[in-house]
Order: structure tokens, then C-alpha cells, then sequence
């Protein structure tokens, strides 16, 4: 997909993504030559189908994680899975050692993960790991998962 | 390359030329056919050291698709094959239970994959039953209304995670338990590179048999090697031969007409067959 101003004759640039809530997905694109933008708007029925071929509008952000079109869109299980790595469910006692990374978790990280479903929370755990650990965070907070989410475009995580 | 021209309406004098999209050369950012790719590419890897993928089709439910994909593949475990159990009837998944694999087990990620359970004979296994609370039928986030737009996608791109994020490692043969009916099995065929090997599976019914022939067509279309007809529930109590005959049709061997509750023999005579 690809779009055109038209007065500019010129292609848009993806800008970014978003998802503004009721399950709307909206990514703009911005023209290089005037400026302008725009927003693409897709209903929560075209948002789920796309979810649903396993593909991001945009581009890929972060490699695909184990079963993550599944893990994200099926009503499953809550201790359907267990992490390896020992690293639990992200919501333990311990330290809050990530399973992709060797950053510690603050008490408000681990608070905020614990209300992710337990179905996919071993996954969203790891992406915030990997990212700590790729960018040399030593402390996941809210502020660095909410970084992290605009910068990888987790919506819905 | 410039492509058809018109005009905003009540606007008289702007033009518009709409450009192709070959003809915008800038890079498609989202690039979803190389996505796309990438996921087949995924699956090919997953399943670079599985010696063979074999589907058991039927086109009918209730002939007992789930009961011969577990014995069979039990009795090829016990003849020194390493074989693994992929429950695509996503919807009724039963196979796990019929390899003793509790349904409730905890399924561990490791690295880029999950680990596959681990059944009787050491079958290897891995099941939406495993993911669901007990009793639930598979749901889906996202609106309730208008769900037959998207849901199919879904259980495709559930059968792709399936093969590609299950660490199979290295199998004689990967069974594929298909529900009725003839998608998945479409499917299944678009996500390999080469198409699968199948069985089909019948009872001896009029009935099951007209619904096993359209799948035997299906699959026979879609360049699936048809390995042999299995008639289930073979005896008395059901009219019809099925088996017989459409193993005559399709050129076929009848690899074995199964009694009700038959025992290893029968099954490990079935696995020498394949």
C-alpha cells in the first residue's frame, strides 16, 4: 500500500501508528514535498483482519515472537504457558530479571505487566526485555515500556 | 509512468493523475508481500528436518479423523519412528487427550519456539486444547459482529504458527489431524512448499463415503500424494463400503478396515503400510 499526493505528485511517507481506540487502527502518512498528511482509518473489522494475516501495517518493528498472532488474538488460558529461562510469568517475587535481557524491573513495571493477561504476558515481557537490553536500559519502568511501545508500535500490548 | 487522469468532482480544472503502484518507486514501507514471504520462509526452517507431512483427511466429522491420527501415530512410534501429532481442528481438538497428554499442561517457550507436549510412545503433540480453559470453545479477540470476515485468517494464521513456532525438531513424520471439510487442508497445502502426503479416513456409509470423495478430489486438485483409504468403524453395524470403494475410484490401496476397538496389531499393521 502505498499513497500519493497528489497535488505533489509525490509518494507519502509512512509517518506512524496508532490504535486511537474501538479497535481503530489508524497509520498517517506525510507528504515529503508540501507536508501534508493524512490518516488512514481502518474499522476494528479490517484491524482484526489484517492482525489476523499476521502482518504490521508499516513494517515489521521487532522479530515475531513464538505463536504471537495467537498468543495476542485468541481467548486463551492464563497460565497456558511458561516461559523459559526461568523467568516465570513476569509477575514473581523475584528481582524482575527479564527473560531476553539482564535489565532489573521496577516495582511499578512488574505492577503494570501483572495486569496483562496471562495468556501473552510472557511475550510482552520479553519484548520489553529485548528492547531494555538492546538500547543498555538497566531498569524497565513505565516510562520506558510506554518508550518502547511507541517505538515499536505494541498497540494492544 | 503516469497513469489514468480525471478530475475532482466540482472542482472543473484540478487534474489528478493517479500514478500506478509499480510506478511510485519508493519503498512500500509496510511491505506486507514480503512479510508474507518471510512467514512461509519461517515455516520451511521449523520444518527442514521433518521427513514427511502427512495429512488424515475426511471431509466428514465423526469418522474418527482424531482416533486413527493418534493410534496411527503411536504405532509408528513403537516401530522406531519419531513422529509428532499437529491438532488442526482448532475447533474440536481432541488428538491430545487420545495421546494422554493432559490438556491443561503448561506449554514452555524456548528461544523462537514452544516445545511440543509429549504424548504416549512418545508422540509429540501440539494442540489449541492446550491454550483454552477447559470446556471453551476457541473465541477471538476483536468485535463480536461480522467475525466471518477475519476468522478464517486467524485459523490459518494459526495452523502457519502451528508448523512454523513449535519446535519439532528433527520427525519421520508430522501428522496433521484436519477437520472436516476441505479449507484446511487447502491450507495446509499453501503453507508447504511442497504439498503434504494423506490419508483419508471414512466409515463404510453412503453418506461418509460422498463426503470423503469431494476431499479426496479436493486434495487430489491441489496435488496432495493420496497414500491409501482408511474405512473406520468397519462391520455390521453400518451399511455401505466406503473403503472398497472408493479406493477403487481413486486408484487407491484400502490400507485397513478397522473394527470397532481394534487392537495394536491392527494399528501397528496400519503403520507398516505407510
Amino acid at each position: 500500500m502505498k499513497f500519493l499526493c497528489i497535488e505533489c505528485d509525490a509518494q507519502m511517507e509512512f509517518a506512524e501508528r496508532r490504535q486511537p481506540g474501538d479497535g481503530t487502527f489508524a497509520a498517517s502518512f506525510r507528504c515529503p514535498r508540501c507536508g501534508r498528511s493524512v490518516a488512514l482509518l481502518a474499522n476494528p473489522m479490517e484491524t482484526q483482519l489484517v492482525d489476523s494475516l499476521g502482518v504490521r501495517i508499516g513494517g515489521r518493528t521487532l522479530d515475531p515472537q513464538p505463536l504471537q498472532m495467537t498468543r495476542t488474538a485468541v481467548r486463551g488460558r492464563e497460565d497456558a504457558f511458561e516461559e523459559g529461562n526461568g523467568a516465570g510469568d513476569g509477575t514473581g517475587g523475584d528481582t524482575g530479571q527479564g527473560s531476553g535481557g539482564h535489565s532489573a524491573w521496577s516495582s511499578a513495571a512488574l505492577e503494570r505487566l501483572a495486569r496483562v493477561p496471562g495468556f501473552v504476558r510472557g511475550m510482552v515481557k520479553r519484548i520489553y526485555a529485548d528492547y531494555a537490553a538492546d538500547h543498555g536500559i538497566r531498569e524497565i519502568t513505565p516510562e520506558v515500556m510506554d518508550r518502547a511501545r511507541s517505538e515499536l508500535g505494541l498497540e494492544g500490548m | 509512468m503516469r497513469g489514468e487522469s480525471s478530475q475532482i468532482p466540482g472542482t472543473g480544472s484540478i487534474p489528478i493523475a493517479y500514478r500506478t503502484y509499480a510506478g511510485l518507486t519508493g519503498q512500500d514501507r509496510s511491505g506486507v508481500g514480503g512479510q508474507v514471504s518471510e512467514q512461509r520462509a519461517r515455516v520451511r526452517r521449523r520444518l527442514a528436518g521433518v521427513r514427511r507431512v502427512v495429512g488424515v483427511i475426511s471431509g466428514k466429522g465423526g469418522v474418527g479423523k482424531s482416533y486413527v491420527t493418534a493410534h496411527l501415530a503411536m504405532a509408528l512410534a513403537r516401530s522406531r519412528r519419531t513422529v509428532g501429532v499437529l491438532d488442526a481442528d482448532f475447533n474440536g481438538p481432541t488428538v491430545a487427550r487420545l495421546l494422554s497428554v493432559d490438556p491443561h499442561v503448561r506449554i514452555r517457550l524456548v528461544d523462537d519456539a514452544v516445545e511440543p507436549a509429549v504424548g504416549r510412545e512418545g508422540v509429540r503433540c501440539m494442540s489449541m486444547t492446550f491454550l483454552l480453559d477447559a470446556g471453551q470453545p476457541l473465541a477471538f479477540n476483536g468485535p463480536d459482529h461480522d467475525s466471518f470476515v477475519w476468522r478464517g485468517a486467524a485459523e490459518a494464521a494459526a495452523l502457519r504458527e502451528f508448523l512454523a513456532d513449535v519446535a519439532w525438531g528433527t520427525l519421520d513424520a508430522l501428522l496433521v489431524d484436519l477437520p472436516p471439510g476441505t479449507e484446511r487442508s487447502n491450507e495446509l497445502c499453501d503453507l508447504l512448499d511442497q504439498p503434504p502426503e494423506a490419508v483419508a479416513v471414512t466409515i463404510p456409509t453412503p453418506e461418509s463415503e460422498e463426503a470423503v470423495r469431494r476431499a479426496l478430489r479436493a486434495a487430489s486438485s491441489r496435488g496432495v500424494r493420496l497414500l491409501g483409504v482408511i474405512e473406520n468403524m468397519a462391520g455390521p453395524l453400518f451399511p455401505g463400503d466406503a473403503g472398497a470403494t472408493l479406493s477403487r475410484e481413486f486408484n487407491l490401496p484400502l490400507l485397513g478396515r478397522l473394527p470397532f476397538h481394534p487392537g495394536p496389531e491392527v494399528w501397528n499393521d496400519l503403520a507398516a503400510r505407510l
